[in-house]
């Protein structure tokens, strides 16, 4: 599973740092800083994160262009 | 021709953001033809912005930065490959490894590269770096990680001053040379360039601003540079970050309307040829491209920002594969995002297109506020400093071409409601390139001849 964070869309809520520490965290007050491969044990959690942002910034999917396909 | 083109040869040079969201548009929008992705890099599509964040501060590995794919692309993909040309006649791109890749249509997504020091025996000197790549970010990452005695950083536009900050917060002693007189100053104006200056030498920066180096000295490995003003400092990592050049040589004999500020493009992401004609099965997005904007009076903007490389790789998809009158215009207002020195910068608009500036929300002194940029009577741009959630109002501002200075709003309480010159200067007197550029009217290439590749 790998993530990626709209942050022009994020709105510094912390909805995902609250539900997902582990994955995302706020550096200073509003700037969320995030692990772009989210470790397995961390899924579930990521996956609540997800549902619970406001905005729909944080975008989720398989690592890109593996497989060859 | 007109017909549903969506059976046939897609080709993707570039697969990066722009490549792969227009892969994934593509496949979303019913494409079922043959796609295939050209990328000189090794790796599969990966995210930057945290290069110069996450990565520095040593919280993300450089080569864990991989972008997410939303859906089953069934593509090909070639990586690794640089590809070094452009039949349009024959319709094929021509691949440094001698291949040739045939297509119906073809999008261009090559972005840029790091602009590189200008004395190539300074440049590799051992500890002097350039910040664009997964690579780059690992061997800068790794020598931070020795603890180096002095971080030099040549260059105070968004990816210089988040290595600086990145640098401070590891407990590293940094010098930031930039010519200009502030940092960020060429994105953000005079009022913002200041707020940053002072922000940098609070977080305990060595600023040095209207100054230029001169020379990084060394004999193999860098010892240290000098300075415009006779100054000279010990270093042993210098990071080049002069911006950006726009990754067009290898379209530099295929005719089309390609240069040193990028690939031009109608609204629809459809290339122009060297004549100021647009094509219509070569489309251009992300970094490379240079395309009309209304809000800006149609001039043509190169931008550097990662929500235009989506928003635009979306709209040059859809485009790819849907008959003229169902083709949509990119009309995204530019929008980027940074973060430095605790600070959260978020923009929207074109901030260098200004004539005046007010700070509308908050206070400089706190560093939390919202400025907001007018020309000539209409609100153009604003920025906001950890006060990102206003953001989306004056958006909406900038798109109705609301008046200038604004009403203030009910919440509003102004530091000093008396708008002020914006302080723009010219991109020339500054270290690093801009990664917003207004570049005029003209589609064609007469104004940016590109030079034949190597
Ligand atoms: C360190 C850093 C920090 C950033 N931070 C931010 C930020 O905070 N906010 C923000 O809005 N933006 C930020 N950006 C900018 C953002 O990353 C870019 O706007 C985005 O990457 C553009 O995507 P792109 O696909 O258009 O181009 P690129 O990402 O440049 O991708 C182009 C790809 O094409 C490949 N290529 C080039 N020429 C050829 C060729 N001839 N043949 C085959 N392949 C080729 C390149 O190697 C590359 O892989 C940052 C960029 C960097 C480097
Ligand atoms: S929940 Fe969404 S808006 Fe809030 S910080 Fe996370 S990504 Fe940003």
């Amino acid at each position: 599973m790998h993530i990626v964070v709209d942050l022009n869309r994020c709105q510094g809520y912390a909805q995902c740092a609250f539900l997902a520490p582990g994955v995302f965290t706020m550096h200073g007050e509003e700037s969320l800083l995030y692990t772009p491969v989210v470790p397995e044990e961390q899924r579930e959690r990521v996956r609540r994160a997800v549902a619970a942002c406001p905005v729909q910034a944080i975008l989720v999917g398989e690592e890109a262009g593996t497989g060859a396909r | 021709m007109l017909g549903e083109p969506r059976a046939d040869r897609i080709v993707i040079v570039g697969a990066s953001l722009a490549g792969l969201r227009a892969a994934e548009t593509l496949r979303a929008e019913g494409f079922t033809g043959s796609l295939t992705l050209i990328g000189d890099e090794t790796h599969p599509p990966y995210d930057r912005p945290p290069l110069s964040k996450q990565v520095l501060l040593g919280k993300v590995a450089a080569d864990r930065t991989g972008l997410p794919q939303r859906r089953r692309l069934d593509a090909d993909w070639r990586l690794g490959v640089r590809a070094g040309g452009l039949d349009p006649v024959g319709k094929r791109v021509l691949l440094d490894d001698g291949a040739d890749v045939p297509f119906d249509r073809l999008l261009i997504a090559t972005g840029t590269r790091a602009r590189p020091w200008p004395h190539p025996d300074e440049a590799a000197l051992d500890g002097v770096f350039t910040l664009r790549t997964s690579g780059d970010a690992a061997a800068l990452a790794a020598r931070l990680d020795a603890g180096p005695r002095r971080v030099l950083v040549i260059g105070a536009g968004f990816t210089g001053s988040e290595i600086a900050s990145a640098c401070r917060e590891r407990g590293l002693e940094v010098t930031v040379a930039e010519r200009g007189p502030a940092p960020l100053v060429g994105a953000l104006g005079g009022t913002l360039g200041e707020l940053a200056a002072k922000l940098q030498r609070a977080h305990g920066v060595d600023l040095r601003c209207g100054v230029t180096v001169t020379a990084l000295e060394g004999d193999g490995r860098l010892t240290g540079a000098q300075f415009s003003d006779g100054t000279r400092i010990d270093a042993d990592i210098a990071v080049i970050a002069l911006g950006a050049v726009r990754n067009t040589e290898w379209l530099a004999e295929s005719g089309l309307a390609a240069g040193p500020r990028g690939v031009t493009c109608d609204a629809g992401c459809r290339a122009f040829d060297m004549y100021g004609i647009v094509t219509d099965d070569i489309f251009a997005a992300g970094d490379v491209a240079r395309f009309p904007h209304p809000l800006f009076e149609y001039q043509l903007l190169s931008l550097e920002h990662w929500g235009n490389a989506v928003a635009q790789a979306e709209v040059a998809a859809h485009n790819m594969v849907s008959p003229g009158p169902r083709r949509r215009p990119h009309l995204t207002v530019p929008a980027f995002w940074s973060s430095q020195f605790g600070l959260n910068i978020k923009s929207v608009g074109v901030p260098t297109f200004s004539d005046q500036v007010v700070i509308a929300q908050g206070s400089l002194k706190d560093a939390r506020l919202v400025a907001v940029y007018g020309y000539r009577g209409r609100v153009t741009a604003a920025v906001s400093v950890n006060q990102a959630r206003s953001l989306d109002y004056y958006r909406h501002l900038i798109e109705t071409a609301a008046p200038f200075p604004p009403a203030p709003g009910a919440a509003d309480q102004r530091e000093s409601p008396v708008p002020v010159p914006s302080d723009v200067p010219d991109p020339k007197l500054l270290s690093h390139g801009p990664t917003v550029a207004l570049t005029g009217h003209l589609p064609d290439r007469r104004l940016t001849v590109v030079q034949p590749a190597r």
